[in-house]
Order: C-alpha cells, then sequence, then structure tokens
C-alpha cells in the first residue's frame, strides 16, 4: 500500500503543478432538470466559438453542496436548481466564503403526471385524489392511517377500477421535493382532516403534520421509485398500460405518440397552462452564479449573457424548444438585468 | 463419492454385474451422471441465450444509429446576410431559413420556420466552416448535404407511426409533406453515421458522437495502465520471490484477495474524498478516473501475476542462481520474461474490466456534458461506459437508439481486448 500511496501523491503533485493556473473551461454542476437548458446554452457557446463548458448533473441538492465547497478554480462557477436555494445551504456557502451570488429565475417547469396511450379512460384527477392514491397515510374516518387504498377506485368512486402503481423520482432528486411540495402537500391540506387540524391543532403542529404525514410517499410497493433516468419510467409506462409515471414535462413532450397526460383538476399540462401557473404542478428553474468567479474564469460573462439573451430563454427560444417555459417579457429583463450587473442574492428565508 | 462411501464393499466378494442389484446401481450412477450433463447443457444454453437476448434486442434498437438521414441542399450565400469581414458572426439561421425559402417559395412565417426545423442546429456551422474556408462564396450558392434533425430522422427511419393524430406526433403534416417532397427528389440519403465515431457529445442526437468518450477513455487507461501495472508487478514479484512466508505475508496475500471483491462504488468513494477532496485534483479528469481504477485493477494484476511467476518451473530459477546469477538478475532475466504473457493476458482482462466500469466514475463526475473531446489529461471528460449513462437519460428519442449503439461499440472494444488476451495467450505461452 505505500508504494501506492506514495505514486499517487507523485501523480498528483505533478498533476497539481500542471494545474496551478486557472482553468480556462467554466463548470456548471446542479439539478438534473435544469441540466438539459444548461446543456443547450453551453452548446450554443461552444459553436459560437467559447471554451465549451462542462455541464454536469449532479442534482439540486448535490450541485449546492459542491457549488459552496468554496471559491477558486476547484469549484464550479453555476449550479443549476429546480427549487430556490435553502437558508442551511446559503449559510454553508458563506461559511466557505462564497457570498456573492446572483440567483437567476430561468423558467418554469411542470411536472407531468403520465399514462400510457394505449389507457383508455381519460383521466383526470384532483391533487387530493392524487394524494391519497400515493402517500403513506391518509386520514380515514376521521384518523390518520396507513394508505388502505389499492384501486383507485377506492379512492374515488369516479375513477376507473385498477390497481395503484405509480413511477416517480427518488428522495435524492428536485423533482421529488417539487412533487411533494405542490402536489402532495396542497392535495393533503385541501382534505376535510387538515383542514379541521388547522382549526383545532396550534401552528407547530399543524406545521408538522404537514412536513411528515403529508410529505411521506407510500412504502408499500404502490409506488415506485425509478430512479433518476425519466426515460426508464416511459418504458415502464408502455409497458403497463394501467401505471401512472411522474416527471419533466419535457419527457412528456417528447414522447406524446406514446404517452397522455393526467389532468390535474381538469387542466392539462402544457407550455401555456404551466407558465400561467393555470396547471397546478409547477416550479420555478433557477441558476445560482458564484460572482468572485467572474472575471476569473474566461468566459464566464460571456456564457452568463449567452443564457440570458432573448434566443436562449426569450419566447420562441431555443430552451422553449427543448421544453423549458419560458418567463414573461418583463421578468426576463428583470433577470438579465441581475445576471449583467451580478446583482447578489438576499439570504433566504428558510 | 456417496455412494462407495455408504455400501461397504467387501472385496472378497465375487461381482456379478448382471446381479439386479448391481444393474440397478449402474443405471442409478448413469443417471446421475446424465443429470449433470443435462444439467450443465442446460446452463450454457441458457446463459447463450441470455447473451444472444441482449445483443439481439441492442441489435434492433441500435443498428439504426448507425446510418443518419442527410439532406443535399443548395444554400444562397446572399452578400446582405454575410458580411465577408464577419463571416463567423454572421446570422447563419437566417442563411438556411433562406435556402429552405428557396426550395418552398410558398412558406412564410412560422410554417416556414417549421420546415426549417428539418435541419440540424450543426447545418448552419457546417455551411459557415465551408465559407470560413472559401470566402469566394459569398454571393453564390454552396451546394451541402447536411444531417436532418432528429424528429426527421425518426420520420425517415421509420420510427414515426404517419397514422398518429397530427398533434401527438413530432412533425405535423406539413413538415412530413415536405420531406416527402425532398425524398421524392432524392435529395433525402441515410450515409453511415461517421459523426458517430468524429463527433463529441452534442445536445442533439443527429450531431451526437462517441470522439469525447473515446479520446476520455484512452487516457483513463493511459493512466490507470500507467500506475496499475508497475506497481502491480512490483508487488506480486515481492511477495512470490522475494518475501518471507509469515503471517503478515499471508494477511497481505487474504487483503489482496478480499480487495479484489470489493465493489467498485467503494474506489468511488475513496477516489472522492482523496483525490478530488483532500489533493485537490480536478473533477471529472482522467487523471482522477485512472487513478481511480488503477486502485481497483491492482488485485486483478498482483494475483494474475503471482499466478504466472509461480507457473515458472522452480528449476529455471535453481539453474540461474546455479550459475551464479544474484535473486534479482535471477528474476528480471529469466523469471519475468517467461511470466510476461500470463502477465499481460491478466493486465488486459484488468484493463477491460475497468473500460466497463461506471459506478467509481459517477461518483467523481466524469459524466459531464462536453461539447469538445478533453485535449489532456487533466480537463474534464466522459468515458464509454458514463457516455451510454448520459445518453440513456437524455430526453429526445434518437438517444434511444444511440444509447444502443455505444453499447454495442462498447462490447466490440470488449471482445477485441478480450480476443488480444486469448490471442497472446495462444502465441507466447510456454509449458512445461
Amino acid at each position: 500500500m505505500k508504494t501506492i500511496h506514495l505514486s499517487a501523491s507523485v501523480l498528483a503533485l505533478a498533476a497539481m503543478a500542471t494545474m496551478a493556473e486557472a482553468r480556462d473551461q467554466i463548470r456548471i454542476v446542479g439539478s438534473s432538470t435544469v441540466f438539459p437548458y444548461t446543456q443547450a446554452v453551453a452548446e450554443e457557446f461552444a459553436n459560437q466559438g467559447g471554451a465549451a463548458p462542462v455541464v454536469e448533473s449532479t442534482g439540486t441538492g448535490g450541485g449546492m453542496q459542491i457549488f459552496c465547497g468554496g471559491v477558486g478554480a476547484d469549484h464550479p462557477d453555476i449550479t443549476g436548481a429546480s427549487r430556490a436555494m435553502k437558508k442551511s445551504e446559503y449559510e454553508l456557502c458563506v461559511q466557505n466564503g462564497v457570498t456573492d451570488i446572483t440567483e437567476a429565475l430561468i423558467g418554469y417547469d411542470g411536472l407531468a403526471i403520465a399514462i400510457s396511450r394505449a389507457n383508455e379512460t381519460d383521466w383526470n384527477l384532483t391533487l387530493e385524489q392524487v394524494y391519497k392514491a400515493l402517500a403513506a397515510k391518509v386520514p380515514v374516518d376521521g384518523a390518520l392511517v396507513d394508505n388502505p387504498y389499492k384501486k383507485w377506485s377506492d379512492v374515488d368512486a369516479s375513477l376507473p377500477d385498477v390497481a395503484i402503481l405509480a413511477y416517480g423520482p427518488p428522495p435524492t432528486s428536485g423533482t421529488r421535493d417539487a412533487f411533494v411540495e405542490l402536489a402532495m402537500h396542497k392535495g393533503c391540506e385541501s382534505t376535510d382532516y387538515a383542514k379541521k387540524l388547522k382549526e383545532t391543532a396550534s401552528e407547530d403542529d399543524y406545521k408538522k403534520f404537514v412536513e411528515e404525514d403529508c410529505s411521506r410517499m407510500r412504502q408499500d410497493g404502490l409506488f415506485v421509485e425509478a430512479g433518476e433516468n425519466d426515460n426508464l419510467i416511459v418504458q415502464r409506462l408502455e409497458a403497463d398500460p394501467n401505471a401512472v409515471g411522474i416527471f419533466g414535462y419535457s419527457f412528456l413532450f417528447e414522447n406524446l405518440d406514446k404517452l397522455k397526460d393526467v389532468k390535474i383538476n381538469g387542466v392539462e399540462a402544457n407550455q401555456d397552462t404551466i407558465a400561467s401557473f393555470e396547471y397546478p404542478i409547477s416550479r420555478p428553474l433557477f441558476i445560482y452564479v458564484k460572482n468572485a468567479h467572474r472575471g476569473v474564469i474566461p468566459g464566464l460573462n460571456e456564457f452568463l449573457a449567452t443564457y440570458a439573451s432573448d434566443a436562449a430563454m426569450g419566447a420562441g427560444g431555443y430552451l422553449e424548444e427543448r421544453g423549458l417555459v419560458v418567463l414573461a417579457d418583463d421578468k426576463i429583463k428583470e433577470v438579465q438585468d441581475a445576471l449583467k450587473n451580478a446583482v447578489n442574492m438576499a439570504a433566504p428565508e428558510k | 463419492m456417496s455412494d462407495i462411501t455408504n455400501t461397504p464393499a467387501s472385496p472378497a466378494r465375487a461381482f456379478d454385474w448382471k446381479a439386479p442389484d448391481y444393474q440397478d446401481r449402474i443405471r442409478r450412477r448413469r443417471r446421475s451422471e446424465l443429470w449433470l450433463r443435462s444439467a450443465g447443457l442446460v446452463s450454457i444454453t441458457l446463459a447463450l441465450g441470455f447473451l444472444a437476448l441482449m445483443l439481439a434486442a441492442l441489435t434492433v434498437t441500435g443498428y439504426k444509429a448507425f446510418t443518419q438521414t442527410h439532406v443535399r441542399l443548395d444554400v444562397p450565400i446572399p452578400a446582405e446576410l454575410v458580411d465577408a469581414n464577419d463571416i463567423a458572426g454572421s446570422n447563419w439561421r437566417r442563411v438556411m431559413q433562406g435556402a429552405i425559402s428557396a426550395e418552398f417559395p410558398d412558406l412564410e412565417g412560422r410554417t416556414l420556420r417549421d420546415i426549417t426545423a428539418m435541419l440540424s442546429d450543426g447545418a448552419q456551422y457546417r455551411v459557415r466552416d465551408t465559407v470560413i474556408a472559401d470566402p469566394s462564396l459569398i454571393g453564390k450558392s454552396v451546394a451541402v448535404t447536411v444531417p436532418m434533425s432528429d424528429p426527421f430522422d425518426q420520420l425517415a427511419k421509420g420510427l414515426v407511426d404517419r397514422a398518429t393524430p397530427e398533434a401527438n406526433r413530432r412533425v405535423s403534416d406539413a413538415q412530413i409533406a415536405a420531406f416527402d417532397k425532398l425524398a421524392a427528389e432524392g435529395r433525402i440519403s441515410r450515409p453511415f453515421n461517421t459523426a458517430l465515431f468524429t463527433n463529441a457529445d452534442s445536445r442533439f442526437p443527429e450531431l451526437a458522437g462517441l470522439k469525447g468518450a473515446f479520446v476520455g477513455t484512452f487516457y483513463l487507461l493511459l493512466v490507470c495502465f500507467g500506475i496499475a501495472l508497475p506497481v502491480g508487478i512490483g508487488a506480486a514479484i515481492y511477495l512470490e520471490e522475494f518475501a518471507p512466508k509469515t503471517r503478515l505475508s499471508d494477511l497481505i496475500e487474504v487483503n489482496i484477495n478480499n480487495l479484489a471483491a470489493v465493489p467498485s462504488v467503494v474506489f468511488g468513494l475513496l477516489a472522492l474524498s482523496v483525490f478530488l477532496n483532500w489533493f485537490g485534483l480536478m473533477r471529472g479528469s482522467p487523471l482522477v478516473g485512472g487513478m481511480t481504477l488503477a486502485l481497483m485493477s491492482l488485485p486483478t494484476i498482483i494475483i494474475a501475476t503471482r499466478a504466472a511467476l509461480k507457473a515458472v518451473p522452480p528449476s529455471i530459477r535453481e539453474a540461474a542462481l546455479g550459475i551464479g546469477a544474484s535473486r534479482q538478475q535471477v528474476v528480471f532475466h529469466h523469471v519475468l520474461p517467461l511470466a510476461m504473457p500470463g502477465i499481460m493476458t491478466g493486465t488486459i482482462i484488468a484493463m477491460a474490466q475497468a473500460i466497463g466500469e461506471t459506478a467509481p466514475l459517477l461518483l467523481i463526475g466524469m459524466n459531464a456534458f462536453m461539447t469538445s473531446a478533453p485535449a489532456t489529461p487533466f480537463e474534464s471528460a466522459t468515458t464509454l461506459p458514463t457516455q451510454i449513462y448520459i445518453w440513456a437519460d437524455s430526453p429526445e428519442r434518437g438517444f434511444v437508439s444511440r444509447t444502443s449503439a455505444a453499447i454495442l461499440v462498447l462490447l466490440a472494444i470488449l471482445v477485441l481486448m478480450n480476443g488480444l488476451a486469448i490471442w497472446l495467450r495462444r502465441k507466447f505461452e510456454r509449458r512445461w
């Protein structure tokens, strides 16, 4: 082992000597949902003559960890996130000297609940039904019990008489966080049980109820965590016409010939309904920029200009072509200004 | 075995082979032998069947990625759009739109944009590069054969069902009509997809290729080989030829064998904390990947080398010692050259394992998206398996077949490497 260690250290030293100067590529980490959009900008940037940026999909949480690791060529310049930066993450950043961060909202993403086109029912669910079908604990007759529902028709008599089977993202994924927050919490809070609890219980208890009981997905095999690979979910839905899948809208958009959308509260997921928030499960997408790296990492400012250009994030831009739901015009101006002038974000509240 | 021990046979007894109980025992023995043989046959058939199934599934989805639909176009290069002083900065998207507009004069607005979408995003850069190489083309028109974008590639390959309602297809009726018109004119071709081998990664399936992964894999193997081979051979020679046989050397041996069975993801975690966080090496570089896989390949190489050294007959060592060679001369002049074929075989198999390794590389960030191949082992890169991982997770339909095609390429490389190992063994192996 000594020889291994020695030779490894020698190599490491040699490598460090060659890397003492700053790197000339931009490094980007973060959410797998933002990844395809950053990818598109990176390719456009490289085609226009910039050094090809290195874009890595690490998940929102993983990206924050690496991004907040410190300032310097060893640490990435940008991270993508499918939710806003948390207070704890911001504190980690500050602790490691990453104090000047620009937050840029790049657009919205809808979470689609999809089912195979081979399924003949025209599906339309309310968030309460989604919650009741997929949560670990649901209220039955005024008490919170382990989810007893095995079929959709158990949840609500108007729904088809087929077994519940849903494929969705694992807990490490930003998509899961968003689904829990946007679909499960809302569905849970609209139950009579929650409404009653809100009136009777203290605020803290109610908050705890939402954070815990409303957030847990069922573990009895009817909700299947399908890993980060959304294509795999698409394949499983094709194989089983009664299974539903939960993933980013862009995957539904690419597979509209095989899959159809499950309407939520009667609203279909598409670019318009997601942008207007009429479709209830839509979320904002962000990029976070380390401002200390501007002017140090070559091309970073130019890359951000490419990202913020109308040709990219504007209406009809190539990010919209890829499935991003773009911002309204006045909001785009705001984001472009923030990115251009390196406006620092304030510490998040939670 | 149990038959013999269970029935005590008295040697004095005369065997009557025809006796019914002996006949019975012979039948039983034959039957159990038949069982064993057919069980073996069944397992081999099963294994081969699964292999055939996997290859067939990969080929069925993957073979279409080895061709790519191209379209031949005359692209006018109008002087008002292309500035001779700033060719690269001109609006090439408009130039391509002009070419389509010249082809379909009665289109405009949104339909024209939809039809222009049949050209790959890379088409404009190909025309740009042609004009940069020959600026005299400005004001004339240039005939190019450019890739078509993924939805149209799918259409040409028959993967889009025209009977699907228009709203559920990626290509509209107008787009299909335009495609059919070009096809009727013989302008659509499907040559071998060289881009799959000469391009680096891209978000457009029709432009995406494995070049970055090839270069990354090459650098990674170079680093891995450069570390694992000398260290592995050194360790094996010491353990086999010099180390005293003590408790300690036994312990080391047990540990090396154990190390060979450690899941590869553990090496990835080790690399993450030591090479990246402590040494501060470049995340996702082939250097770090190679160092990680070297740790993983070491036990395999040490075990193979020790076996090869052990196979050299002691008489050779004794003869060399007898004519006055030192221990070191014995090893380097006689034993090592004779053991070399075995060592090389083991090393190649270890390298083939390293090529197919994914889990530790994901942990150290070798799954980043880059549109250029790395120039040195110190830059971020991908390898073949991590490239497959990235493609498998991409939403565009074209990546489905490209993923299978990339797996086929990886399998072909593995077969070549293992074939090389077998050939080396056959050619240089010596038996005593």
